[in-house]
């Protein structure tokens, strides 16, 4: 059956779905400040800030919608919100 | 072995041989006798199974839906209010396609309030996506339980199914019944093997919802599903007569049908009561027959249309009424026989427990002969 | 700390839920208490349709939906299930507050009285949100909503308390139940966890602002939450076995500071200020900060 038997799916399609469309406004990370705390990764509704190889959060610009959650957690003021270029 | 029983023992004494591993029912007359049999299986470790004693009927179907889905095979059953009361869920189990089998001891529906037989509770729950199979007596509603798993559980089938017989009628009556052992009814149903399951071990989404772009296509999945599903009965049936001895490779069965100018069409435990009636007729020189529905989801149309070549006047026994449209099965008999000359007329009998006896047959019969139909039958006389 | 080890997300990016969603965030922070063994059943509702049309589910783990009212029952069913499959999946039912406080109270009473071994987690932002902000029972005293909105003769909105689901479920001798909130997501993680640890049926009430339903901006959804603790209109407490034991303590400020940033009790300050219904949330802030003692006492100066 091409259709997953009573509406049922394996995980892993969400992710075709580019919630980074919707932003306004972008997380802008200073790693100059940041004291990498992790509170931005950890708050955000999208799980989209990660760490990176270098150990400074960054995030998923494919996914964040921009809600700016992530800049009012901040402790050290690192995240600033800045309006999306079209 | 033939042994004497009442109806509901001899359910719950196939369902024990079933295996099912959860159990969850509420009480309600007149299906309490099975659910208590059932859970003095489990307090006396001859079922190996989890039964869960809940609030509602509600939740009964709701847990067995969960269980359904996590990988067990499941058992319930209920009827009248309890089946309404579970409404909702029906439709959900039947949409997530999950093979659960529940035996319905058909009741009337308040208002007002009745305790007593008819077949409108499982009537009302047509369109639910349920299979619906209604057995004379209770040999067959043992056998069909059997049929049922074996149904349902197919993988392209995946659909559950109401195994119904008539409240107190059948669930309080004590007849001879050749329940099979264990062994045989392991070499017949073999163990669940759920399509696919919640497992941490393989993560899947069940029951999510779909958009206009998807939804038409899943029903247009279980209504395909419904049709494979006579096929599926028909071999399931066929299978069981060869190892049992009793054949339930028909979706109808008839009764003296063959040369027939008039066939009563009914079903469950009315269809003794008839075929004495057609007996008595026919020794009397009429050409009266009946043809049995067994399967009333997935309907038997073609099959009906097949048996009754030759008839030229059917009466359908309807013992539910689709308020302001006559009896269910008699419409879509009507449906069936569309365009074949054939004479249909509906009498909706025996609501609520009213007793029908062999001379109603032949009431019916002579009103269907002169051509009156689509009534009530045998109402008081004060309200007309 | 749970987060710390879990590195992979359980609860995928690419939902549906709205930017800032409190909701969404408890979903993730579930997960992360959880890890992968687990099965988790939802009840229809916002978090529900957010994040799993198909076929693009965000649930990474197990997974069911069944109806609004029976993710109980429902969880009951899989619990007995795995009990004689002899499985070790936990189970964890993630509820809104109107399938929880209303229309699932049956299923969810009937599940906590037989003592299944499951979590129940009810992510609360008080009202039917997927329907379009209906007052629920978890609707605040005060609260407009689309069914209880203010006009001339309602002048205050939802003129309910909210009901107090924990000790309901106390009552039922649940033998952990926890309040939390998306202010405080490693208080949360460790109730998750401490949860699903715990034999039997737990519960959990985490606190989880809804942008668009109360009306604020998406940055500030977990600044609101924080108020609603630090006026006492919300308090972080556990039951165990019974017992209310390690309720949030605060430096409580005015609950104007909590009602003045939600459109859902504008009216309260708009057109007129109406200082009576004020000193009435004031009132149940003061209740609650008294019965679960969560004022810190500043320390009497020596006489």
């Amino acid at each position: 059956m091409a259709l997953g038997v009573g509406c049922a799916a394996p995980p892993g399609k969400a992710r075709d779905n580019k919630t980074g469309s919707w932003r306004v406004f972008r997380p802008v990370f200073d790693p100059e400040t940041c004291n990498r705390c992790g509170m931005c990764a950890l708050v955000c509704p999208e799980g989209c800030v990660h760490e990176n190889e270098e150990g400074m959060f960054e995030p998923d610009l494919d996914y964040c919608k921009g809600c700016g959650l992530c800049e009012e957690v901040c402790p050290k003021k690192s995240i600033r919100m800045e309006k999306e270029e079209k | 072995m033939m042994e004497i029983m009442e109806g509901s023992h001899a359910v719950a004494e196939i369902v024990k041989r079933c295996r099912p591993q959860v159990v969850s029912a509420y009480p309600i007359t007149p299906q309490t006798h099975i659910v208590e049999d059932l859970a003095q299986m489990v307090a006396s470790c001859e079922l190996d199974a989890e039964y869960i004693t809940v609030e509602s009927e509600f939740s009964a179907l709701s847990a067995c839906l969960g269980a359904s889905a996590a990988g067990s095979r499941v058992y319930s059953a209920t009827t009248s209010q309890g089946l309404i009361l579970m409404a909702e869920v029906c439709f959900n189990a039947a949409g997530m396609r999950l093979p659960i089998v529940m035996t319905i001891a058909n009741r009337s529906l308040g208002a007002p309030l009745s305790i007593w037989n008819d077949q409108q509770d499982t009537i009302a729950l047509r369109d639910s996506g349920w299979l619906q199979f209604y057995a004379e007596d209770n040999q067959e509603i043992a056998d069909l339980h059997m049929i049922a798993y074996k149904v349902c559980e197919d993988h392209d089938i995946l659909l559950p199914a109401f195994v119904c017989f008539d409240g107190f009628i059948l669930t309080h009556t004590y007849e001879p019944v050749d329940l099979p052992s264990q062994e045989e009814v392991d070499a017949y149903l073999p163990a669940f093997t759920p399509y696919h399951r919640l497992d941490a071990a393989k993560p899947l989404s069940m029951g999510m919802y779909a958009t206009p772009d998807y939804y038409m296509e899943f029903r247009y999945e279980i209504d395909r599903a419904m049709y494979r599903a006579r096929d599926a009965f028909i071999k399931a049936g066929r299978e069981f007569g060869e190892q049992f001895g009793r054949d339930y490779s028909g979706l109808v069965e008839g009764y003296r049908l063959d040369d027939a100018d008039v066939a009563l069409i009914a079903m469950g435990s009315i269809c003794g009561t008839v075929k004495d009636a057609v007996d008595e007729m026919r020794d009397a020189g009429k050409k009266v027959g009946l043809l049995k529905i067994r399967t009333y989801r997935p309907f038997p149309g073609p099959e009906i249309v097949e048996a009754l070549k030759g008839v030229s006047t059917v009466a359908v026994l309807d013992k539910n009424i689709s308020l302001g449209n006559g009896g269910a099965v008699g419409t879509e008999v009507k449906s069936a026989l569309y365009g074949t000359g054939i004479s249909v007329y509906d009498y909706i009998i025996a609501l609520g427990g009213r007793d029908v006896r062999k001379r109603d047959i032949a009431a019916v019969v002579d009103l269907a002969e002169k051509g009156e139909g689509d009534m009530f039958y045998g109402l008081r006389t004060e309200v007309l | 700390m749970a987060e710390e080890k879990q590195d992979v997300e359980l609860f995928s990016a690419g939902h549906r839920a709205c930017g800032g969603c409190g909701p969404a965030l408890a979903a993730r922070l579930l997960l992360k208490a959880t890890g992968k063994n687990v099965i988790v059943v939802a009840s229809t509702g916002c978090m529900e349709v957010f994040s799993t049309p198909y076929p693009e589910t965000a649930w990474e783990v197990p997974w069911i939906h069944s109806l609004f009212e029976n993710a109980a029952a429902v969880a009951s069913g899989i619990e007995a299930s795995l009990k004689k499959q002899g499985r070790s999946e936990k189970i964890v039912c993630i509820c809104g507050d109107g399938a929880t406080f209303d229309i699932g109270v049956l299923c969810i009473s009937g599940a906590f009285e037989r003592g299944h071994d499951i979590t129940y987690i009810c992510y609360d932002n008080e009202a039917y949100m997927n329907t379009g902000i209906q007052r629920s029972g978890a609707t605040p005293y005060g609260a407009s909503t689309t069914t209880s909105p203010t006009g001339t003769c309602a002048p205050g909105g939802n003129p309910l308390p909210k009901k107090d689901m924990p000790a309901i479920l106390a009552a039922h001798g649940a033998p952990y139940v926890a309040t939390a909130s998306i202010a405080y997501p490693n208080d949360f993680v460790k109730k998750v966890e401490r949860a699903i640890n715990t034999p039997g049926p737990c519960y959990i009430q985490v606190h989880t602002p809804c942008c668009t339903g109360w009306g604020f901006e998406s940055r500030d959804t977990i600044a609101i939450s924080k108020l609603a603790i630090n006026t006492g209109l919300w308090v972080n407490y556990e039951i165990v076995n019974g017992v209310v034991e390690k309720a949030k303590k605060v430096r409580r400020v005015p609950v104007e500071e909590y009602l003045e940033k939600q459109k859902r009790f504008r009216h309260l300050f708009r057109p007129a200020r109406q200082d009576a219904e004020i000193a009435k949330i004031q009132a149940i802030a003061d209740a609650n900060a008294e019965k679960f003692g969560i004022d810190i006492k500043l320390r009497k100066p020596a006489e």
